[in-house]
């Protein structure tokens, strides 16, 4: 077959897949969200933002997120830097780190209601050490720290492991050198770390932190087993709209509003690890 | 002076015993969690419901005997691994291909192309299938495994292209252009050379593919109504069931994936690091 011909005839099923299953469908949701009938509108958005929760699901959104990623970034480099310097055992220890990342958020949300529900393991415990006389029902709307809480573990448990093996694998591709030139010079481990692996670590950082953080936009079954209406999200929010109320609308204005969140979020982390033009590893 | 030459070696031996400490306690964190779902998950339902609990299993089957006879949970396990497959046959039968054609060709469009990967991983792709779902009413593909492996498939193709694509990257060309002058056409020098040399990578990114799919919640939810998979069902009755229903249901999510991430583990690296450079 011709040389010229083939590649072309290679890619075209993903593009005509892609084409269907994502470009049009953002072009349908879009349609979708600004359409009344026949014309333009912007009543959907009216609709979506006049609602007495949309306040808090937003707020409820961006809080966990900036509460849950920077604490994951932090233990996923700590992490990593532990994994590059481990001989022995360090295929076991990888595995277990990264088995959440095998794990649906679902079946993280339950994982974690056996710990936090009335008859659950914390409960437990606190009783067995008689810090409580009987058991509490921990996730109710009186104990909204709790629940955040309870969310927040579960989600810098499940989604964790997804930065670190990004990192690990990043950090596999900084050449010795640089580390053995900065022995030579007496650099001690930290200021290796801080002037060696930071730096030339940052297009990792930035693929992991722009997936972690849509991730975290996109939070969802993990509200649905711990916090319920308790604490309303984008995501959940969304699926009432199109299911429960049955408004296409308003679920596709809702769709609309996390895309713009996840969009801004993608352009301001590019923006702030910007990778100076020509200097690769 | 004694005791500042003595220092250094303590110092040192702390540290380590600090690291290793820390890794354990990372491993803990990670491990007991599971651990305490499977306790719940290998109880009967009695003790699930009891207070305080045991922090040991009684290895009872009731719950998951409870799971399997409840009302619609085997249709949708089917459902979920049905989906599943197709999600796999299609990623890799779609994306292999172009995986190919990047690491082999050079041709117009190559960076257009790749920047269309990629940019699917800056959406939240779970959220198209709210217009499917309307599109999928119209063309009958509303509420079937097809119409929701579609879905899914959206989700695992990008890391099926990049990760075929590292695979082939790593086999040289020399390799099949000796197989072309011993009289191998470019399919049979694929079919002969190259093929068995990634086929391990093959399957464990169809592997991959297989674990998206068995475990994304959202679309599935919206996407199906009467065949709900295995996360539609429990999230829909997440407010309702049974609390050792919930767990059992959490421990069948997470038996699969365990032993996928445990088949793959030698490729993380190449999945997740490389395919997203």
């Amino acid at each position: 077959m011709n040389a010229r011909i083939l590649p072309y005839l290679l890619i075209a099923p993903v593009t005509l897949f892609l084409c269907l299953f994502f470009l049009y469908p953002f072009f349908l949701v879009a349609h979708q969200a600004f359409t009344e009938g026949m014309g333009f509108t912007l009543d959907n958005f009216r609709e979506v933002a006049s609602y007495w929760k949309f306040s808090a699901t937003l707020t409820n959104t961006l809080l966990l997120a900036a509460a849950v990623v920077p604490i994951q970034l932090a233990m996923a480099l700590l992490m990593a830097t532990m994994i590059t310097r481990m001989g022995k055992g360090r295929d076991l220890v990888l595995y277990i780190w990264t088995i959440p990342l095998g794990i649906s958020d679902l079946a993280a949300g339950i994982i974690w209601l056996a710990i936090f529900e009335q008859s659950g393991f914390l409960n437990s415990m606190m009783v067995g050490i008689g810090a409580l006389d009987k058991p509490a029902n921990l996730l109710t709307y009186q104990n909204a720290g709790l629940v955040f809480l309870a969310i927040a573990l579960a989600e810098i448990w499940r989604a964790t492991a997804i930065m670190l093996v990004i990192l690990v694998a990043g950090i596999g591709l900084i050449p010795k050198e640089y580390y053995e030139a900065a022995e030579v010079f007496g650099a001690s481990k930290w200021k290796q770390f801080w002037w060696i692996t930071l730096p030339l670590l940052r297009p990792s950082l930035q693929t992991a932190l722009i997936l972690r953080v849509i991730m975290a936009f996109e939070v969802f079954a993990v509200v649905a087993a711990l916090g319920g209406t308790l604490f309303p999200v984008l995501m959940g929010e969304t699926y009432a709209y199109q299911f429960d109320l049955l408004n296409n609308g308003a679920a596709a204005a809702m769709a609309l509003i996390i895309l713009g969140i996840s969009i801004a979020a993608t352009l301001i982390i590019l923006r702030a690890l910007s990778v100076p033009k020509g200097a690769t590893i | 002076m004694n005791t500042v030459e003595a220092l250094p070696p303590n110092a040192r031996r702390a540290g380590h015993y600090l690291y290793i400490a820390t890794v354990v306690l990372l491993c803990a964190w990670v491990l007991v969690p599971l651990y305490l779902l499977f306790v719940n998950a290998l109880s009967s339902a009695e003790a699930v419901n009891s207070f305080p609990k045991s922090a040991f299993p009684e290895f009872d089957l009731g719950s998951l005997k409870f799971f399997a006879g409840f009302y619609g949970i085997l249709d949708a396990l089917k459902n979920s691994i049905i989906v599943a497959t197709l999600t796999m046959i299609m990623s890799i039968a779609i994306g292999a291909p172009a995986g190919y054609a990047l690491s082999r060709f050079e041709f117009r469009g190559k960076a257009t192309f790749r920047l269309l990967i990629l940019m699917t991983r800056a959406f939240p792709l779970p959220l198209l299938a709210l217009p499917l779902a309307v599109m999928f009413i119209r063309t009958g593909l509303d509420d079937t495994a097809i119409g929701l492996a579609f879905v899914h498939t959206t989700l695992a193709l990008p890391f099926a292209v990049l990760i075929t694509f590292s695979l082939f990257s790593g086999i040289p060309i020399e390799l099949e252009e000796a197989a072309w002058t011993l009289g191998c056409t470019r399919f049979t020098a694929f079919t002969k050379v190259v093929l068995p040399l990634i086929l391990p990578g093959i399957t464990a990114s169809a592997i991959f593919a297989f674990v998206i799919s068995w475990n994304e919640v959202f679309a599935a939810a919206v996407l199906t109504i009467e065949n709900r998979t295995l996360t539609a069902f429990l999230l829909q009755n997440l407010d309702t069931a049974a609390i050792h229903l919930k767990f059992a249901g959490g421990f069948i999510l997470v038996v699969p994936a365990l032993i996928f991430i445990f088949a793959v583990r030698k490729y993380l690296f190449a999945m997740w690091g490389i395919a997203n450079r």
